[in-house]
């Protein structure tokens, strides 16, 4: 079980990566969503895995470490709602530079081409 | 009581939510003067828990009352409240310049502000590494909407990317919370001291990789090179009361790096200890040189005060990385010193801007400001100050700063890139301020005068040089107890745990 969810959480993290140093503001930000599962994922496996266990001490013998699902509650909210500002940030970037480079302008003349037609 | 320790936190996040309520909502003036009121409150708490910090040492606030290794905390010891004090001074004048017509540019200025203060002073309080993550999301998301306020091209494109980066800062600072979680199962700062100091071999490097992950984190919040590039862009598009607060945004990052790597990675936790220092030092001198040439090489007025954050940030990194308590003393000192200045620069650089009319705070000659008497003092002594020439505050940091550099090998070296760099921006700002007053073109300008209030937010900011001078005697001896209480962990430890540091067996 931990070689596949470790294995999981480095392909997301790859994919997450690769997207986040694409040029377009969409692929960006697909990037970073795919990484924050990684890191949520990751925050989880922080307290062990462990199967049929309930996060509640004192209740049976064996338990799994609640505080790292609480942690990753936490990150999740705060994930969800740095990714929604992202989204409108880009949706406002793409009207108001014209284009969805995250450098607001296109990075050579064959792009620019694209851009008048 | 020690209640008063959230205040610092509540304060600004009830202000900001009655802000938003409607009968202060649908008037500015009532916004206004709800925000002002608010912060002179706010000033005047955290003085007061100065002064009690002062005489009681170290406190914490179980909030809850869920004691320490399980619940969050708050720490008030001198250095986390002189920092607050900083930030409440300057987010005074930040709201008084605002409330001369900039917050009616965009919506919600003055509740966001608030929230971002409440960010600011939640995480120099905050004695949880997890809850310190939470307390930079909160001053993160309130300065991404305080970035575009007013709107404009540049703030969008400068925000994109100050978005995208701060969000991959995030997610590393989250991996390194869960390796360290993992290996040494608390995040309170205290408890995570005491864990290291004990720590069986085989979890070495993983501790090392996740202390020195977080490392990359705040260095990133800090704007050290090779995370620094955001910096100057960021900061010249912002409008100005917001670039003025986000003055002490960077200070964030180094009050983190100065926190974790002498709390937690100390000179007790052995194997471990210093492990951040052979990395921020070389960073810290290049981030100094860069920021020297940018403030040269900087084609308009703002985009050299953000060159100047750069320089101020390598000097105070520089510091931390020397790890000693001279040098923590003088990183106290020099970041208030160099928090308010540049701030006040910035809002000196908009004065300029808005009474030169189309050439704005370009160095190219323009129209005649409309008030050179009153802004060529302000901008000198600005300018005075920030270079560090007597009899300002810059003299007294510098000096610190010099004295705190003790071997011969690092003095050669460390005197020789700070002065050079302040002979630069001398350089520099002599440079810009003949530009800037003396090369007229043109008609003169019909730009307006300056709000009484802007005036009066750029003197609260500026007096407060010659006063830091003035009255350095005690403030250095402040400076010097927040260091003494920073770098004396076991007592920290002892008090927020109630059981005594383990020390490790050699």
């Amino acid at each position: 079980m931990e070689t596949l969810f470790a294995c999981c959480i480095g392909f997301l993290s790859a994919c997450g990566i690769f997207l986040m140093l694409r040029g377009r503001t969409f692929p960006v930000m697909l990037g970073l969503t795919m990484l924050s599962y990684a890191v949520n994922l990751f925050i989880f496996s922080s307290g062990r895995l462990t199967l049929r266990g309930a996060a509640v001490l004192g209740s049976a013998e064996h338990y799994a470490d609640p505080l790292p699902q609480a942690l990753v509650l936490t990150a999740i909210v705060i994930g969800f709602a740095m990714t929604a500002f992202l989204v409108i940030l880009a949706i406002r970037a793409r009207a108001d530079l014209g284009n969805d480079h995250v450098d607001g302008k296109l990075p050579n003349a064959a792009g620019m081409k694209k851009e008048s037609r | 009581m020690w209640h008063l320790i959230t205040a610092p936190i509540v304060l600004p996040m009830l202000t900001a939510l009655i802000i938003m309520l409607p009968p202060v909502h649908y008037s500015p003036m009532r916004r206004r003067w709800v925000s002002m009121i608010s912060s002179v409150l706010q000033l005047v708490l955290v003085l007061t828990l100065l002064f009690q910090v002062q005489a009681n040492g170290m406190v914490h606030y179980a909030i809850g009352n869920w004691q320490a290794p399980f619940g969050i905390i708050l720490v008030a010891d001198t250095l986390s409240v002189v920092l607050v004090c900083l930030t409440s001074f300057l987010a005074l004048g930040a709201i008084c310049y605002g409330s001369a017509g900039e917050d009616e540019k965009g919506s919600f200025f003055h509740p966001l502000f608030q929230f971002q203060i409440m960010g600011i002073n939640g995480a120099f309080l905050t004695g949880d590494l997890f809850n310190l993550f939470v307390f930079f999301e909160v001053l993160l998301i309130a300065s991404y909407a305080l970035l575009i306020h007013a709107g404009g091209k540049n703030k969008t494109r400068a925000a994109v990317h100050y978005v995208v980066l701060n969000l991959t800062g995030s997610a590393i600072f989250l991996i390194s919370l869960a390796v360290l979680y993992g290996t040494l199962g608390t995040l309170n700062i205290a408890d995570m001291a005491q864990k290291v100091a004990v720590l069986p071999a085989e979890d070495l490097m993983l501790v090392k990789s996740g202390g020195l992950m977080l490392m990359i984190v705040f260095a990133l919040k800090a704007a050290i090179l090779p995370l620094q590039f955001w910096l100057p862009a960021t900061y010249s598009s912002a409008s100005a009361p917001v670039a003025a607060l986000f003055a002490v945004m960077t200070k964030i990052g180094v009050y983190a790096l100065l926190r974790v790597y002498t709390t937690i990675f100390g000179a007790h936790a052995g194997e471990l200890s210093d492990i951040a220092g052979d990395w921020l030092l070389p960073a810290g001198l290049a981030t100094i040189a860069l920021g020297a040439v940018g403030v040269m090489a900087s084609h308009d007025f703002r985009k050299l005060v953000a060159n100047l954050v750069l320089v101020s940030v390598g000097t105070l990194v520089s510091l931390v990385a020397l790890q000693t308590e001279l040098s923590a003393a003088a990183a106290v000192y020099y970041t208030v010193h160099s928090t308010l200045v540049t701030a006040a620069l910035f809002l000196i650089a908009d004065l300029i801007a808005n009474q030169r009319g189309k050439a704005g705070d370009r160095l190219v000659s323009g129209r005649r400001v409309t008030q050179p008497v009153l802004l060529g003092f302000m901008f000198m002594l600005g300018a005075l100050t920030v270079a560090g020439l007597p009899p300002f505050s810059g003299f007294v940091g510098k000096l610190m700063l010099l004295q705190a550099v003790i071997e011969p090998g690092q003095r050669i070296v460390i005197w020789g890139l700070v002065l050079l760099s302040s002979l630069m921006v001398i350089i520099a700002l002599s440079r810009a301020g003949s530009t800037l007053f003396w090369r007229i073109s043109g008609n003169d300008s019909d730009g307006g005068k300056a709000h009484p209030l802007q005036v009066f937010a750029v003197c609260w900011l500026l007096l407060a040089s010659p006063l830091l001078a003035l009255f350095a005697g005690p403030l250095t001896e402040l400076s010097q107890q927040a260091a003494a209480q920073l770098y004396d962990t076991s007592t920290a430890v002892h008090s927020i745990l109630g059981q005594p540091l383990k020390e490790v067996s050699p």
